[in-house]
This record gives C-alpha cells, structure tokens and sequence, in this order.
C-alpha cells in the first residue's frame, strides 16, 4: 500500500477551561490519501474546527503527530508547509484583509514563496477567471464583494500555490443555498481538475452526498466513524451517526421522518480528560452498562468502515434510522 | 377571518423599492413559511408586521392587516398593544436578543408583569413552569442565570418562551433554527409544532430552508426580490414547483442520498438599489420569454398555487411559444 499524504497518530488537543482539562481532540488517528476528499462531520463542540486547525498547523497538538509525505511534521506553522497545505474558512470577510484589494490578497502567498513578479501577476489573473470571477475584480476591496464572491476569493487564494491538501471549515455554510451549490460545483470542479486532497469540514452532511469520498463522524473530540461516504449515508453504523441522519430536515413530505430519537433534555456535556467510558453513551438508546465503563477503540470492519462503538455488531442488524 | 392579511405591501428605504409586491394570507392555528435568500424582504416583511421597520421606510399597503384590524403606521406608541400580546416574535441570535446583563428570570418575568399584570411573585412561579414545559433542566435554578451561562439550544428556548408567555395569536419565527445544530433544531422544532397546535398559535416561519419548511410549514410563500412570487400548500411546492425560482430553489437544496451535486441557479438576485423592470427573475430564468420584459399579474396554477409567472397565463403556449422558441 503506497503512504498516504497525511497521517494523523494518536492526535489530541487539550485546552484548559475553568481549572479542568478538555479534551478538545482526543487520540484521533486517521489518514488522508493524495486526491481523496475525506469529510469530517459533526455538531459545535466536537473537535472538528480544531482538527482542521491542527492539519492545516493553525494550532498545536497537545499529543500525537503528523505525517506529510511520510515525513513528520513540524509543530508549527512553516511557511514550507504552507505551500502544501491550505485553508478556506466560513467567514470569508473576517480571512480577508478589508484594506488590501482582491489581487493584493491573491498575491500575497505567492510572494511569501518568492514567486517572479510576471509569475505572480499571470497566476492572480488566471486564477480570478478561474473562480468565475474575473482579472477586474483584482482592484476590488472585501466589502465591495457579496459573500459568494468573497467566498470565491478564498478558494482561488487557497488553490493558487497549488497545495496537495486544501483544508474547508464550513466554506459553504454562510452562504444560500442557490450561491452554496454554485460554490460546491466550483470547489468540485477544481479539486478533481488539479487532483488535490481536501479535508471538508462541515455540521450538514447532504453537502457530503456529491462531494466526498469518505466521511469520518465526530462526537466530543473522538472519531465514531469512518467510512466510504455511499456507506455511511446510507447504512450509517454508529447510533450517533444514525441520530444525525435521521435529524436532517430533508425536503420531503413525509413528516415523521424527522424525529428526535433521543431527546436531550440535558445540555451537551464537556469532553472532560478524566472521563472514562463511551462518551456517547448518555445519549445513546443502545448503551449498556458496559459501554460507561471503557471506552471503544475505533475498529476497522468490512468495505473500509471502521466505527468506534461496543455493540455496533448488535447494532447492524437494526434498520437505520432515516 | 385571516389572522394576516397582507395585499400589495411595498417599502421603499431611502428611494430603492425594498418590498415591490408582497402578498400573503395566514388563516387561525396555520404555519406559513416565507422563504427565500437574503435580501429577498422575508425578514423586512416580519419587521413590518411587529412596526419595526427601520425609520426612513416608507411603506404602501392595499391591506396591511392582523386579525381583520389594520395595523398602526411604523414605530407608532399603538403597537404596544399590538406586540407581546397579540404578535410575538422569535429572533434568530437569542444571544443578540436577550439583554446579557440581566438574569433570565428578569427578562422572562417582565413579560408577564407587564402584560398579565401580575404580582413579582406570581410572575418568578409563572417563569419557571414555563420553562419547565420547554423542557428546560432545573428551571428554577436557571432563572438566575444570565444568557452566556446557557448553550444555544437552550437559550432558543427562553427566547421561545418568551415569545409564547402571552399567547399570542400571531407567532413570526425568524430562522429561529438556524444557528443551532441538526439534533437541536429537530427538538426546536417538535417543540414549536406541540407549542402551535396547544395553543392554536398562527405561526409565520421565515426560513432559507426547505427542508425545514416541509417539516413544519402547511404553506409556504416564497420570496424573491422583494416579491412573493408563489404562495402554495407545501405539498404542491415540493411535489409540483409553480415557478421557475422555486423549482431551481428546490434543485439547489443539497439532499443527504443524493450522489448528484445539486444544479445551481446561475446567475446572482438583481441589485436592489435599482428599478426592476419586468419579472425580477428572468435573468436567471430557463423558462425566459420576450413577454418577461412585463411583470408578470398574479395568476392561479391549476394546482391552485398563486404564482407570479406568465407561464400560467391561459394565453400562455399558443400565444407565446413561437417568441420563445
């Protein structure tokens, strides 16, 4: 088997709130092919964002390392790495500098990297009509440009060093739904062009269904699931991946679908270091005494699916919720 | 008797038409949607229905109307007795909403002592059964607390009870799911839809979602530039989209076992600051006509939805078809 681009090992990240320690990541491991679109999903609180940070090297793991390329990586940011791996955030205004214009914005990687200025100014033009947006919009400032198109401006900075990774944190979910699918299609049509991989961060897993190869589930810092992404929509392993699917409003007549299957009465608790067992297990409708007292290794299964729940054997045999 | 009855609402801000031709009707105990893109007037229109709209607006209406009684002019002292007790609202960021320096139980019990007229005591007991009917964990504890103590799903549901605590007749719920993460919003939701049927609250719903809409909603009217352009039960929307807008809505809402990456509308919405001519979307329309220069009347689908589209003009193929073609 050939070495995947990316490999995470035992990552974890730790923050300290109010004297305890949370465990924002928690010993996740998985790993990223060239060309592959893996999505991460999962609600505010489960460590997605921070995942997304530490691969793209925005923020230091506590534990575990990284490996690119088959070599381990630096903990901080380098400007090397930044040429491999980029990043495309969900408020496209906040990551756009409101004094420099689009083109300057656009230029910026490439001088970091010491481009030729004929160099830089061909690339800024092809990669503006690239994004549908075109060479006139260098003169442009942010708040001259509606979402969709500011969000555009991200993609073409993220894909203009032409990295081998490209890291989305909800880079469509500010956004309409009519702008959204333009932007999906844009993000679709490049990212297969140019053969990169791409880390898609989002809460909505319908914007997965034509987009990603494989889908890994997060729930307080730890991967639940991971599989080819047909797979997981459809015949989701894990009762927290289940619970999700079947809490998506899709628009269908059919009412009953959308249901609560675990009413939470309680408020999502904090992925504390010190807890043991299944941190799903409050929520879950299949949990047993078991499941609160070790917590489940992520296990590799058939068809490249790997769910990290005690009864998921149990489990399979019931229909899907959703 | 309609609960609203909205005819030919139009605002104009500072000279640009905001609102061209908003159109709607809410009959007792129904959920409408409005839905549409930002900018398209859904949230301007709640605004005006609760005398919010911004002070230079200067608003046009053949009938502006809640519960057969016209509405006051914009930010008049008559709304007082129009909001809270007649018409409530339910804001999208509870967090910009709630006022961050005062306790919960504070914000909750103003409501009743204003409105209800009860006694401080009265009002705290009031509160806390509340809260306690929205599922709410130790209410009473809780009314101490102030906004940041509480997570988003939570605070969804103060903002909930407050808008309910006198009952209003009319309810408007301004994307009020979505801030809020997909198991949360489900259980918002449910929450709203037990809520509307106890009380035989009227309930506008303004969402960007279709799929939430078709989870709660019984009609649906949706928005486009300023305009209504189809007001239909949510069956018809969904199985049988009357106008083009609607239908490339619909196309472009990304669905979970779907392997197709959804078809976008080309195109952006026109720039408001302007005069449209003719029908808003036929920019982006497939359907385009020579006759769209015109704007289109209001016409009947056979199905029975309202529709702004000349497609459904009973002149429609014969006349038209060899321009378009």
């Amino acid at each position: 088997m050939t070495e995947p681009l990316l490999a995470l090992h035992q990552v974890s990240c730790h923050f300290q709130r109010n004297n305890e320690d949370l465990a924002a990541v928690d010993g996740v491991s998985l790993s990223i092919r060239a060309g592959e679109v893996l999505g991460l999903v999962g609600e505010s609180g489960s460590g997605k964002s921070t995942l997304g940070r530490i691969i793209a090297g925005l923020q230091r793991p506590s534990h575990g390392t990284l490996r690119f390329n088959g070599a381990v990586l630096p903990e901080k940011l380098q400007r090397r790495r930044a040429g491999q791996i980029q990043m495309v955030f969900q408020d496209s205004y906040a990551s756009l500098n409101p004094r420099m214009t689009i083109g300057d914005s656009l230029t910026e990687p490439l001088l970091a990297r010491g481009e030729r200025r004929s160099v830089i100014h061909q690339r800024q033009g092809y990669w503006l009509e690239r994004v549908g947006l075109g060479a006139r919009f260098a003169q442009r400032y942010p708040h001259e440009l509606s979402g969709g198109q500011r969000q555009r401006v991200g993609i073409a900075r993220a894909f203009l060093c032409e990295p081998q990774l490209v890291v989305c944190d909800e880079a469509v979910s500010a956004l309409d739904v009519s702008v959204q699918a333009q932007i999906l299609a844009l993000l679709r049509e490049i990212q297969s062009d140019l053969g990169t991989a791409m880390v898609f961060i989002t809460h909505d897993l319908a914007v997965l269904g034509g987009l990603a190869d494989r889908i890994a589930v997060m729930y307080l810092g730890e991967l639940l699931e991971l599989a080819p992404c047909w797979q997981l929509l459809n015949t989701p392993a894990h009762p927290y991946t289940q619970q999700l699917l079947a809490a998506h409003p899709e628009p269908t007549l059919d009412r009953n679908k959308v249901q609560v299957i675990a009413p939470r009465t309680t408020e999502l608790p904090l992925p504390l270091s010190t807890d043991v067992g299944c941190r799903f297990a409050d929520r879950c409708p299949y949990a047993l005494e078991a499941c609160r007292q070790t917590p489940p290794w992520l296990k590799a299964q058939a068809e490249g699916r790997a769910v990290a729940c005690h009864r998921s054997d149990d489990i399979a045999g019931v229909a899907p919720a959703g | 008797m309609s609960v609203v009855a909205i005819e030919h609402l139009q605002l104009a801000l500072s000279g640009n038409q905001v609102l061209r031709e908003v159109s709607f009707s809410l009959e007792e105990g129904e959920c409408r949607a409005l839905v549409g893109e930002s900018g398209s007037g859904k949230s301007l229109t709640a605004m005006c229905l609760l005398g919010l709209a911004p002070p230079n607006a200067v608003l046009n209406a053949e009938q502006f109307s809640v519960m057969g009684q016209p509405l006051p002019a914009q930010g008049h002292r008559d709304w007082r007795g129009w909001r809270g007790r007649r018409i409530a609202m339910i804001f999208q960021n509870p967090m910009t909403a709630l006022s961050p320096t005062r306790t919960i139980g504070a914000q909750l019990s103003e409501c009743f002592r204003l409105h209800r007229n009860m006694d401080r005591r009265q009002a705290r007991a009031e509160s806390a059964a509340l809260l306690e009917r929205l599922a709410i964990p130790r209410a009473e504890q809780r009314l101490s607390q102030y906004p940041f103590e509480f997570s988003g799903g939570m605070l969804q549901r103060v903002m909930i009870a407050l808008a309910v605590a006198c009952r209003p007749k009319l309810l408007i719920a301004d994307e009020p799911t979505t801030a809020l993460d997909v198991t949360v919003q489900a259980e918002v939701l449910a929450l709203l839809r037990e809520l509307q049927h106890e009380q035989g609250t009227s309930l506008l719903f303004i969402s960007h979602d279709l799929g939430v809409v078709a989870n709660i909603a019984d009609t649906v009217s949706v928005m486009y530039a300023g305009e209504t352009v189809e007001s239909a039960s949510v069956a018809s929307l969904l199985r049988h989209p009357a106008h083009p807008y609607s239908e490339a809505l619909q196309a472009a809402m990304p669905r979970l076992h779907s392997r197709e990456i959804t078809v976008a509308i080309p195109g952006s919405p026109p720039d408001m600051r302007g005069t449209i001519h003719g029908c808003a979307f036929a920019p982006r329309c497939k359907h385009r006509m020579a006759i769209c220069e015109d704007s289109p009347p209001l016409l009947i689908s056979p199905r029975g939805a309202g529709v702004r589209c000349w497609r459904w003009h009973p002149d429609y193929p014969e006349r038209w078809r060899l321009q378009h073609d």
